[in-house]
């Protein structure tokens, strides 16, 4: 049971939301944007979250496209995980995002959910790291197409006023060879130790991790180690490991001598994999 | 737009079939709607944390977590719970081929498997692994409950 009650607004248009924020803000309300709401539901029950007021994203229709336009594959914000994976239309996202949580929850799971989250995963961002993607957002002052990693670092850095509308992802970047391999602790559903979703650009390995750090993340210089040339595969890992933007995680799930171990296994397998779509 | 405030309010959802008024806050979800205002106590509650699938329903033919709804988001969709599925071919099968022990989990293990025949009357064992994975059953009888779904698919079973 969710122990604090709050008013509830579900817009049917991007500018009908930003003006119910505008209008929930000047009654200095605390105001939350949603779109699968799972997230906000389980936080909310265990008192780790609070609001005033929620918007629901869910009845907006452009956060519910899913469709080339133009040179790019629109992705709403308000598409459900399996919806992404059913469609076919960008196989590495498909993948990469059927291992998250289990079916039953992806059908309400956003793909803006799970980009925006609070647990540290967001595996749903690691393919959109590897393709140049953009994300268009709305607030009080208008809507923006930005690029992806102008806004994500570690995180997802919008302000309250702001939410998703959808994700740009340029259609050179659908249908490359890709890998997208998850390691969990036991079962095949549960949060990761290590997932990792990669592609082969231009001959050149592009790779994002999650669970292996406190945040998703695309290294050049770890990508710069698995394309060197001049190294074995072996060595190719090593260097990448070194290159790491922060100390690996050392948890209850895994330990840290494990998830290393677990991640040099998952990079060798990656760069395989990878090399056999290349003969 | 829909829109509601705090406190109470009386709403119109479609379940089974049919058209029901129930009183609620915003902070209700469905699970709690469905036990405790229409009685349809099918639909479990265990961990409320989306990890179990013992609050199975179907909302718009889609297996979801009523413990993950807001009664207020489910508005104007056709809603399915378990009590609408007396004597259907999926219950004659989990009762057949002993898919049942305790029973927790069996409802929300019948809606799924119902939602996956409907989607996938052709489903392989790839695509029956997946969407059983989404319940647990701690009596441990889920090759039996494989069993079950398997026997209605048009081949008998998956290959
Ligand atoms: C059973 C289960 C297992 C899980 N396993 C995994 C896993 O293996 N890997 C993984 O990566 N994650 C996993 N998760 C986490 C899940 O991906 C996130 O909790 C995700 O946020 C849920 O998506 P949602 O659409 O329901 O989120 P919501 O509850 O809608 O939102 C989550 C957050 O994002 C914000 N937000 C949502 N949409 C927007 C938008 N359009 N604009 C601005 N802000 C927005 C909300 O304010 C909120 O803070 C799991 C979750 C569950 C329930
Ligand atoms: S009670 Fe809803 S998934 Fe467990
Ligand atoms: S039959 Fe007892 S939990 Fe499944």
């Amino acid at each position: 049971m969710i122990p604090f009650d709050f008013e509830y607004y579900r817009p049917e248009s991007v500018t009908e939301a930003v003006k119910t924020y505008e209008i929930l803000a000047t009654q200095d309300k605390k105001v939350l944007f949603y779109s699968g709401g799972t997230e906000f539901i389980t936080f909310s029950r265990l008192n780790q979250l609070d609001a005033e007021a929620i918007i629901d994203l869910k009845g907006i229709p452009d956060c519910h496209q899913l469709e080339l336009q133009g040179e790019h594959l629109v992705i709403g914000a308000a598409v459900s995980l399996n919806k992404i994976t059913e469609s076919q239309l960008f196989p590495l996202l498909g993948q990469t995002v059927r291992k998250v949580a289990d079916h039953t929850s992806r059908n309400k799971i956003t793909i803006g959910g799970n980009i925006l989250s609070r647990f540290i995963y967001r595996e749903g961002v690691l393919p959109l790291l590897l393709t140049e993607a953009k994300v268009k957002l709305a607030g009080s002052s208008g809507e923006r197409v930005v690029p992806l990693k102008v806004v994500f670092d570690k995180q997802m850095n919008i302000s309250p006023e702001q939410f998703l509308i959808h994700i740009q992802v340029p259609k050179a970047f659908l249908n490359l060879p890709f890998v997208s391999i998850k390691k969990t602790r036991m079962s095949k559903v549960g949060y990761p130790i290590v997932s990792i979703a990669a592609l082969v650009k231009d001959k050149k390995i592009r790779a994002a991790l999650s669970g292996v750090c406190e945040y998703p993340f695309r290294s050049p210089d770890i990508e710069a180690a698995l394309n060197d040339t001049s190294l074995s595969k072996e060595e190719k890992i090593d260097k990448a490991l070194g290159q790491l933007p922060e100390a690996i995680i050392d948890d209850l799930q895994a330990s840290r001598d494990y998830r290393e171990f677990l991640l040099k296994n998952t990079l060798l397998e990656t760069i395989e994999a990878l090399e056999a779509t290349q003969t | 737009m829909i829109t509601n405030g705090t406190g109470k309010t009386v709403v119109r959802l479609h379940v089974n079939g049919e058209a029901s008024d129930v009183m609620i806050c915003s902070a209700d979800t469905l699970l709690q709607t469905l036990r405790e205002q229409l009685g349809l106590t099918g639909a479990k509650r265990a961990c409320e944390n989306g990890d179990c699938g013992a609050c199975t329903v179907l909302i718009n033919g889609e297996p979801m977590h009523s413990c993950l709804c807001l009664t207020i988001e489910t508005i104007n969709q056709p809603i399915t719970t378990i009590e609408s599925l007396r004597d259907s071919a999926i219950q004659q099968k989990f009762i057949e081929k002993w898919a049942i022990q305790c029973g927790f989990c069996t409802p929300g293990f019948i809606l799924n498997c119902q939602a996956l025949l409907n989607k996938h009357p052709d489903a392989d064992d790839e695509t029956i692994e997946e969407w059983l994975q989404s319940n647990l059953c701690r009596c441990t009888g889920y090759q039996e409950i494989k069993e079950a779904v398997k026997s209605l698919l048009p081949k008998g079973s998956a290959s």
